[in-house]
């Protein structure tokens, strides 16, 4: 019931973004539609809804959200200079490294910020195990590769939502 | 102001993507390309829609814009992922130079690794 109570009122936020208007139609189709979308799809809904209303978590992500902008930032700036430098200066490979985290959603955030971080990319997940396609690796320990590849997100992440 | 830091956005994203798609071409096998792939394209595009946003303002066009890259930043991961996973496990080979390869090895089967030429 809470999930279902938690998908209706972020769908409604994503509607009143996406139209951007308070038109009362506007805001009634919108209502009933996610009401009819979190009837149906509100129990695969993958957090515990009482998190959400712990203040900590949203303070965590607020501080989550400069971090993970500037990794990807330097990301980026990574892969283009790989592009642009003459000759391939790759060195590729895919190791494998354990996680901390419990919840399916930790989890699965932490394989998407892998992702778009430097270098590295998700290729399997299976249960606390995560295969690293890693364009350059620098080590054969597991852990020291654990390190540099989970960076600063694992603690943040099981602030937010662990 | 506003609008001349929106054009710089813009057209520092159009670079990203073309340097994406540079990097399409050159890198040698389909996983380092996905690399290329997915973390330029996600800057590029990124930065294209914060480029909107800074010159449109609270419209909605802008306001359109910023969900977008919420769905970008979610999305790209998961079809990256998905893509070098369904390859590795049907079996597309990597590049030779390639240095390890856990999950072949975990799967106890041959690393997926290129023969020298």
């Amino acid at each position: 019931m809470a999930r279902k109570l938690a998908y209706w009122i972020a769908g409604m936020a994503i509607w009143l973004l996406m139209t951007w208007t308070v038109e009362y139609q506007s805001v009634i189709a919108g209502a009933v539609l996610s009401f009819i979308a979190a009837l149906i799809f509100g129990k695969y809904l993958p957090l515990d809804p009482g998190k959400l209303l712990n203040p900590r978590r949203w303070f965590w992500l607020l501080i989550f959200m400069p971090v993970f902008a500037y990794q990807c930032f330097k990301a980026n700036l990574d892969v283009a200079l790989r592009v642009l430098a003459p000759g391939l200066r790759l060195n590729p490979g895919i190791v494998r490294i354990k996680t901390s985290l419990k919840s399916e959603i930790a989890r699965t955030f932490l394989a998407n910020s892998i992702t778009l971080t430097p270098g590295t990319m998700t290729v399997e997940i299976k249960d606390d195990v995560l295969y690293i396609h890693w364009i350059d690796v620098k080590t054969d320990d597991s852990e020291l590769a654990a390190k540099i590849i989970k960076g600063p997100f694992e603690k943040l992440l099981a602030r937010i939502f662990d | 102001m506003i609008d001349s830091l929106g054009w710089v956005f813009i057209i520092g994203g159009v670079v990203f993507n073309m340097l994406g798609c540079l990097g399409l071409v050159r890198f040698p096998d389909l996983y380092n390309r996905m690399q290329a792939a997915t973390k330029s394209v996600t800057l590029g595009t990124c930065g294209i829609l914060f480029g909107i946003f800074l010159l449109s303002g609270f419209s909605a066009l802008g306001i359109k814009a910023l969900v977008c890259i919420l769905f970008v930043l979610i999305n790209l991961p998961v079809a990256s992922h998905a893509l070098s996973r369904g390859s590795l496990i049907f079996g597309i080979k990597m590049w030779h130079k390639t240095v390890k390869d856990d999950f072949s090895k975990d799967r106890g089967e041959k690393p997926a690794i290129e023969e020298d030429e």
